[in-house]
């Protein structure tokens, strides 16, 4: 007992003596700063280095891009730009139709809207219907639960263009989905070369990428979930789609709405592995808004960054909206629900 | 055996199968195959020679074609197996190949030259890990340069989130002062602004601090997470306000309070934040894409996107940096995937 | 050493005044209890003693020296908290060494001082365990201990004891009494227990809603307390009150009309007429008839062996009678009360 313990903080000391080296170091200035300040100053003393760097990277940045939205011209730093008043809103919504983007001033922006659009819909109910089977499987009396929850999660900690790399490799002519097809008869295919299948190549690409994270979370409601009620229901006869429709899902409803949310604020902004597996095309079919405020802000030839910063603040809209619900769903959650 | 069979195959109620056991194992295969398949396929691929890459239909494993050096020639020849006119087979070497004529010599005898119809070879193939992927972009690429700065972003923008955060969120439980709440909530709806909505004007404020194309510029942005502050400052709350009266008592000063105190008894929460920050650090794209555009300043990531955009890309090498990128990430979830899942599964982050 | 004193002290959490105009003083070397009802003051009382929390006005003097803006630290008291807040992550040893390595005592002397208390307190076997392996009276004991090794001007200790059973709770009372009289330090101390109160202290103040209602030694506040909330908080099982009137008053003798109709006769008591309480203390009344008694229906009977609790009803009135011995009584009985010995607090 004495030596095991004893050998386990021996080695915690070697780790630890640096710091505590470090941290001996900085006291006696701080103690100095308490005595000027007193316990009060202390607290803002902690809080500083924090709130600084929300205040220079995240606030500041926040309140300036409305400014930049309302110049024009290509300067970097605000006080070179040109006041166009709102000019560059003026310009994303110069469209005869909305529902046509070639008909745009800004027809990329309308197609990475449209893109942007038709991609939530579709990504979030297949994302939360896929999420939600594979917790209801997993939920089962399973042997090696755990390993299983694993398998699906697995995707989730790899970085996206890890994700778009592996995906492109499969996908492009040479790969493993032609292989497989071969196997079976068909030609080679260049998907990610078809609009409509690199369209749907992002999708899919992001659920597999994604999906394991929002299982999770329902797979916890689902366990939450009394096992009791079940019993009950079966005494009563009920046939278990009934259970599922009349307990399985009012209980979960929670974990879910506030899953479909974070679904949605993620989809509006998907980026990275749509970058990497496909660039946005071919041509514009892939294009979202995130790689559009980029492209425009930083990389196009004609870079326009008050435009990029208009797109910017919409989207931006689109997202507090969401939140919001978030956190109004949260709020019902925690005042309705289970406890 | 026959046990762990039984037990993998348990069904409901021990009766005979239903059809939602059916569909369970097939989902469940279905999703071992899809989840792990690419990633696997992946690291196969990865030790293929550049000519293995380019066939189709391409093989499970790595095969390389066997050569011999022959006598007369200065390169080494490609091995085939040829039918030969007489209907007799022979292993050849390919000297030249001209139209649908392959000129072949015995490599035992390499005197005559045999011409054999392309057609009526087949390569002689051995297995071979092609060891060189991963090897050649360590000696001839940035590849190291990329693998550094990403593991320099990454540890360093580690460290200073948990010490900052932890100091945010020590102040903010542990504190009575007036603005509190303010201060709480200004910080938690900073989850509203995300990087994609103010990319534009952080790059005007990081160029104008002068850490454009340096890697402070991608660090220091992400230091400040909210949710580091938020999950730190809830573990906190936990921690009785008496230990820091009697550490006071004890003649302790706050910073000491803060860091003998505190911090010890906050380790698991900041093991879970130290995790997650070593992730998402790791994985960062977007913004390391915009404030680096100097070669030698690429962190893994950009690096890699940036090679696999080019108009030639050299797949073998690509494939071989992916995996290695992989590789903490894999460790991370081998060795902390229970402790993560549980984390996310309490906290709802990620 | 360890003379405190208040003036004036008052404190309000935003608009909630919580204490309100205490004066006190502390004597070195006593023992000092704060008794009174959960949520009176007493634990904010003692945090400012401390340092820990600031009185929003008065002055709060150690030996002499105004302390109101001295932070805790370098006030040189030393608290024990009811949870014990002994630090979870440290040995015993550790949490024993913390408080005197911030002040950079030498490390032989921090060595020595902690072994003194170890053996003091019979806590040396369990040095280099984790307050999370201790028992509670084994943290309790290790909580003292790390007061003691500073050698403070005073001891705080709120509510120490609350957290142990009842006879560990028995048996470190004793050993706190024992350690007070050895190192003869000023202690203050927070109790709702009024037992603890009586045993330890050399003075008890008596707080209510942020008020003191009086303070004295414990059988000054027994045998004349302040007023009825005084004369209801001492004493165990609680004094009797009955409401009267006062019929006759006469020199030296008056008699008060219970409400119910019995009447009693008093030595003295004030002007005919007024309406009074009088507090009669269940040990005090004995059984039996006599020509002054009161008769009274039993309601419950509690026989502790060596006593007899009585619950009865006095023309409406409840009343409590401890007496001694057993007897063999029911509810439902009628008996007698004589309150002819007994002394008699007369509150308006
Ligand atoms: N930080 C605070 N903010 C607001 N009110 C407080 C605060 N601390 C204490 N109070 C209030 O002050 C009053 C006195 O509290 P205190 O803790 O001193 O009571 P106590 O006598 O120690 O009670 P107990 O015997 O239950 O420990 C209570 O009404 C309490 O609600
Ligand atoms: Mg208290």
């Amino acid at each position: 007992m004495r030596t095991h313990n004893s050998g386990k903080s021996s080695l915690g000391a070697l780790v630890m003596a640096p710091i505590h080296f470090l941290m001996g170091i900085l006291d006696a200035p701080l103690r100095w700063l308490q005595r000027a300040t007193g316990i009060g100053g202390m607290a803002a003393f902690f809080l500083m280095p924090n709130m600084l760097i929300f205040g220079i990277f995240v606030l500041l940045p926040f309140f300036i891009n409305f400014a930049y939205s309302m110049t024009g011209g290509t300067a970097l730093f605000l006080p070179d730009r040109t006041f166009v008043g709102a000019g560059q809103y003026a310009r994303l919504f110069d469209c005869r139709s909305y529902l046509d983007p070639g008909s745009c001033a800004e027809d990329t922006f309308w197609t990475a809207v449209k893109n942007t659009a038709w991609f939530v819909v579709l990504q979030v109910t297949l994302m939360i219907l896929v999420s939600l089977v594979t917790a209801l499987i997993l939920n089962r009396d399973l042997a090696a639960r755990s390993f299983w929850r694993a398998v699906f999660f697995f995707p989730v900690l790899l970085s996206p263009v890890v994700v778009g790399l592996i995906w492109k490799w499969i996908l492009q002519r040479q790969g493993l989905l032609n292989f497989g097809l071969y196997g079976l008869g068909f030609d080679p295919h260049v998907w990610l070369n078809d609009r409509n299948w690199a369209f749907a190549a992002t999708i899919g690409v992001s659920i597999w990428a994604h999906m394991g994270f929002y299982t999770l979370i329902l797979l916890a409601g689902l366990q939450a979930i009394p096992k009791d009620l079940y019993e009950a229901a079966e005494m009563d006869g009920t046939r278990p789609a009934r259970a599922f429709w009349r307990i399985t899902l009012p209980l979960l409803m929670p974990n879910l709405l506030v899953v479909v949310v974070l679904v949605l604020i993620r989809a509006v902004q998907i980026f990275d592995e749509v970058y990497v597996l496909t660039g946005g095309g071919p041509g514009t079919s892939t294009l979202y808004l995130t790689q559009y405020i980029y492209e425009t802000g930083f990389a196009a030839q004609l870079r326009n960054p008050g435009l990029a910063a208009a797109a910017s603040i919409l989207m931006g809209a689109v997202l507090v909206v969401l939140t919001l619900l978030q956190l109004g769903l949260g709020r019902s959650e925690k005042k309705g629900g289970r406890k | 055996m026959s046990g762990i069979v039984r037990f993998l195959t348990r069904r409901r109620g021990g009766k005979g199968w239903h059809w939602t056991d059916i569909v369970t194992w097939a989902w469940l295969i279905g999703g071992l195959l899809v989840m792990f398949g690419p990633a696997v396929w992946l690291v196969g691929s990865s030790f293929k020679s550049p000519a293995a890459l380019a066939e189709f239909p391409p093989t499970i494993l790595p095969y390389v074609t066997q050569k011999v050096t022959v006598e007369g020639y200065d390169k080494p020849l490609d091995l085939y197996e040829a039918t030969l006119e007489d209907g007799s087979t022979a292993v050849l070497a390919e000297v030249r190949r001209i139209g649908v004529v392959s000129q072949m010599v015995d490599p035992k005898d390499p005197g005559e030259i045999v011409k054999v119809n392309i057609a009526k070879r087949t390569p002689v193939r051995e297995m071979s890990f092609a060891t060189d992927n991963y090897t050649e972009p360590f000696t001839h690429f940035d590849f190291v340069r990329y693998l550094w700065n990403s593991v320099f972003v990454t540890v360093t923008a580690t460290l200073i989130t948990l010490v900052v955060n932890s100091m945010a969120a020590f102040a903010l439980s542990k504190y009575e002062f007036r603005g509190r709440t303010m201060a709480m909530l200004l910080i938690l709806a900073t989850l509203m602004v995300p990087l994609s909505v103010i990319m534009v004007p952080l790059y005007s404020i990081v160029s104008a601090l002068g850490l454009f194309n340096n890697l402070w510029g991608v660090i220091l942005p992400t230091v400040a997470t909210p949710t580091g502050v938020f999950i730190l400052r809830q573990y906190m709350l936990t921690i009785p306000d008496e230990l820091v009266d009697a550490a006071r008592m004890d003649k302790a000063s706050e910073w000491q309070i803060y860091w003998r105190i505190i911090l010890p008894l906050t380790a698991p929460a900041l093991a879970v934040l130290a995790i997650f920050s070593v992730v998402w650090r790791w994985n960062d794209f977007l913004w390391p894409l915009i404030v680096l555009s100097r070669k030698e300043l690429y962190t893994l990531q950009v690096g890699l996107s940036i090679y696999s955009g080019e108009l030639n890309v050299q797949w073998h090498f690509i494939l071989a940096m992916t995996v290695v990128t992989m590789i903490p990430v894999v460790l991370v979830f081998i060795f902390l995937q229970r402790f993560i899942t549980t984390g996310i599964a309490g906290t709802g982050l990620k | 050493m360890g003379h405190i004193k208040l003036t004036n002290v008052k404190k309000s959490f935003g608009a909630v005044d919580v204490i309100h105009d205490v004066n006190l003083e502390i004597e070195d070397g006593e023992f000092v209890v704060f008794v009174g009802p959960s949520g009176c003051g007493k634990s904010t009382l003692l945090r400012m003693i401390a340092g820990l929390d600031r009185p929003t006005s008065g002055d709060l003097a150690i030996d002499g020296k105004v302390v109101n803006t001295v932070p805790a630290a370098d006030r040189g008291l030393a608290m024990v908290f009811q949870s014990y807040a002994l630090y979870p992550h440290m040995s015993v040893r550790q949490n024993l060494a913390f408080g005197l390595e911030n002040t950079r005592m030498p490390k032989d002397e921090i060595a020595a001082r902690i072994a003194e208390a170890a053996r003091m307190l019979e806590i040396e076997a369990y040095l280099d365990r984790r307050p999370g392996q201790l028992s509670g009276g084994q943290r309790q004991r290790v909580a003292i201990g790390r007061a003691i090794v500073r050698r403070p001007v005073a001891f705080l200790l709120d509510e120490p004891l609350s957290n142990l059973d009842a006879e560990l709770r028995g048996s470190t009372r004793a050993e706190l009494a024992a350690l007070h009289a050895r190192l003869a330090a000023t202690m203050i101390y927070v109790t709702h227990d009024q037992v603890e109160a009586m045993t330890l202290a050399d003075r008890i103040v008596v707080l209510r809603a942020g008020r003191i209602e009086q303070v004295g030694t414990p059988l000054d506040l027994y045998n004349r307390p302040a007023n009825r909330f005084v004369a209801g908080f001492i004493g165990s099982p609680h004094m009797n009150f009955l409401e009267g009137t006062v019929e006759a008053a006469g020199p030296g003798r008056s008699v008060v009309a219970l409400a119910g109709g019995q009447k009693l006769e008093l030595p003295s008591t004030g002007m005919a007429g007024a309406r009074v309480t009088l507090g009669v203390r269940p040990h005090h009344i004995t059984l039996g008839r006599s020509e002054s008694s009161l008769s009274a229906k039993l309601t419950l009977v509690e026989a502790l062996g060596a006593e007899t609790v009585l619950h009865a009803d006095l023309s409406g009135q409840k009343i409590l009678v401890v007496a001694p011995g057993q007897h063999d009584l029911a509810p439902g009985e009628s008996i007698d009360l004589s309150l002819a010995a007994a002394p008699i607090h007369l509150f308006d």
